[in-house]
């Protein structure tokens, strides 16, 4: 795969207009062969992989903006999308957190360093985080939807100046289920993060919120001025969450999420991922809930 | 002026054998007479052929029902078993493939399939390869028929989209006329006597097609008014009540290209092949998710889809309709669904 004609210049014969982003150059289904650094139990079903592109002149020059996706394969089992979750500073490997759920996911748990993996990135859009300069951002992460909120937070840390007050809601099931628990004391110490952790119900020890995160965040009372809300979890939570912020009085062009749908071939043609004219895997995965709102309802 | 050929009945065996010459030829053939069923196969010297319309779609010239993207072998370091390579081909195996005698619906398929192939934010080589050696000769319709609706969707009997050589059965033999260099070259380089004499006779019998074929509705509302019915649930309800989830409508229609990518073997002992093969989006499969998740459960939501996609969204995002009219998932349902009648429905009644 030759990386990264930056902006291929998209859309061709489209109708409508596919916003600029890093995308793969050569083959798009021919993954990068990539060796697996490190693996790391999140929890009981969650994992982190770091993956370095064998190819070091394209780990060199890999670019990818936050919020952007990859395909993952483990050859004979599949291939599956994931975001990259580190952020796009990080030149030493990409990061990847997976949640056990099918095959494919079963076949990277199995996986351990020094393991041959695939990997087509950079696919699909990313966070809006020019448009957000100058604004308070407030994160709400639930499980698993914490790993794409972890890159775009993290890059706005690393660009702490141009933002206002950047907030983190992290919210899991239990203090067990809670991904990236050895970043949690960091983030909590980071004066530039104002971070807040809940769990749904209480657990021995547990020094911080408790109470599911529409519940947590009206607590929380965000002020929606000059505030953009980013939100990413499973679909329950999102569905609360959504209402939640919208009685806080966030405006739909303010709130952003990111979203999930079965995919395969990543670059718009497979055909499963639409959300009527829209594909997640090359118009989203980030969507404005104003943009989701002018699609058919069928998440 | 285009070229214009013309050939004898009998002169077509030869005229195929010069079109295999540099490429394979899929012709109509038919299969087991009892069963009357008609498909594209490679076709070779002395092999019947047939110029009726086939009962399947000539899709799989450029979008085969089963094609490997790409090869993978790993090998253990015996040294030191922790210690994996891994070998990856990609080669497209495209060959120059001529398509004989398919109909206006079928040569139209090509360009609703290039679209998002080829014009989309990424081009997919594997098609690309395959569609730029590719040359169609389609065979003029000589009348409509109970289920086709070319007509309906900016085709016809005689519609000239996407083929290269556009050939009419006239009495004695068939006038050939080149729609693009390709298919002047082709009819140039083929020996065959000149055929302007008889293009009248090609002209007349396509104008007599056109006669046979029932008054087209209006659908230029149709994308706005099938979008509105989007959450309309009674009506997906009732329009598709007894689908049975089949799939056969996806599999005999010439615009219908979703796919599925697999792996099988592991690239060890078993040599590894990541697959693509023809979808179904009348699969509750098709977008289930790992977690159990899935936004079309229902047979309505996914045939929802199914129609939406042909008359509302890809129209949205591509300008035309991806239904051609060939008719075959009307003639092809076991339970008789029409999707015209779910589009007139759809246009037709208040929401």
């Amino acid at each position: 795969m030759v990386l990264h004609s930056q902006n291929a210049s998209a859309t061709g014969g489209m109708l409508r207009e596919i916003s600029p982003r890093p995308l793969p150059g050569g083959n798009p289904y021919q993954p990068m062969p990539a060796t697996v650094l490190e693996v790391i139990q999140e929890t009981g079903n969650i994992k982190t992989l770091r993956v370095v592109l064998d190819d070091a002149e394209a780990m060199k020059n890999f670019r990818y903006e936050p919020g952007q996706v990859g395909q993952l394969s483990v050859f004979g089992a599949g291939e599956s999308t994931f975001v990259i979750n580190s952020p796009p500073s990080c030149k030493d490997y990409l990061q990847f957190s997976v949640m056990q759920a099918g095959e494919v996911t079963a076949a990277i748990h199995r996986l351990n360093p020094g393991d041959k993996v695939g990997v087509r990135a950079p696919l699909g859009n990313y966070f809006p985080y020019e448009q957000w300069k100058g604004k308070n951002v407030f994160f709400v992460g639930g499980g698993i939807g914490m790993a794409p909120i972890r890159t775009i937070m993290l890059h706005l840390l690393e660009n702490k100046k141009d933002y206002g007050k950047i907030s983190l809601l992290y919210g899991a099931r239990s203090p067990r289920d809670m991904a990236y628990s050895y970043e949690l004391q960091g983030w909590l110490d980071n004066p530039d993060l104002d971070c807040t952790l809940c769990i749904d119900n209480p657990f021995e020890g547990w020094q911080h919120k408790v109470g599911l995160i529409p519940n947590v965040l009206t607590e929380l009372q965000p002020s929606p001025d000059n505030t953009v809300a980013v939100l990413c979890g499973p679909p329950i939570m999102i569905k609360f969450t959504l209402q939640a912020l919208e009685k806080l009085g966030f405006a739909p062009e303010n709130i952003v999420t990111t979203l999930e749908k079965r995919m395969k071939c990543g670059i718009g043609i497979c055909g499963r991922c639409n959300i009527g004219s829209h594909y997640v895997c090359v118009d989203g995965p980030v969507f404005t809930l104003a943009q989701l709102q002018e699609l058919p309802p069928e998440l | 002026m285009s070229i214009i050929r013309f050939v004898n009945t009998d002169g077509l065996p030869a005229f195929l054998a010069y079109l295999s010459k540099d490429a394979r030829v899929l012709a109509p053939v038919e299969k087991p007479a009892d069963k009357k069923s008609v498909v594209f196969e490679e076709w070779t010297q002395g092999k019947p052929f047939t110029l009726e319309k086939a009962t399947v779609p000539a899709k799989e010239a450029v979008l085969p029902q089963c094609e490997t993207l790409l090869t993978y072998k790993r090998d253990k370091d015996p040294e030191d078993p922790s210690r994996v390579s891994l070998k990856l081909d990609d080669t497209p195996q495209a060959v120059p493939t001529v398509v004989f005698a398919c109909r206006p619906c079928d040569a139209r398929g090509y360009v609703t399939l290039d679209r998002p192939y080829l014009q989309g934010p990424m081009v997919d080589p594997y098609y690309k390869a395959r569609r730029e050696q590719l040359t169609v000769l389609t065979l003029t319709c000589p009348r409509g028929c109970s289920t086709c609706f070319c007509h309906w969707v900016g085709g016809g009997p005689s519609s000239p989209e996407g083929s290269d050589v556009l050939m009419t059965e006239v009495e004695g033999g068939i006038v050939l006329q080149g729609l693009t260099p390709r298919g002047d070259a082709l009819l140039e380089g083929s020996g065959l006597e000149d055929g302007a004499a008889r293009f009248p006779d090609a002209e007349a019998a396509r104008k007599a097609a056109w006669a046979t074929l029932n008054k087209a509705p209006d659908l230029k509302e149709a994308p706005a008014k099938v979008a509105a019915r989007f959450t309309d649930a009674d009506f997906w309800e009732k329009e598709t009540d007894r689908c049975l989830s089949c799939g056969a409508c996806t599999y005999f229609c010439p615009t219908c290209y979703c796919f599925n990518i697999t792996d099988e073997g592991d690239g060890y002992q078993k040599p590894g092949r990541r697959l693509r093969t023809w979808d179904n989006c009348m699969s509750p499969l098709f977008t289930r998710e790992a977690s159990g998740h899935n936004p079309r459960t229902a047979r309505a939501l996914r045939m929802r889809n199914r129609v939406s996609h042909k008359f509302a969204t890809y129209p949205e995002n591509w300008g035309a309709f991806s239904c051609n009219g060939c008719g075959r998932c009307i003639s092809n349902c076991p339970v008789c669904l029409d999707i015209r009648a779910i589009v007139l429905d759809a246009v037709k009644t208040e929401s």
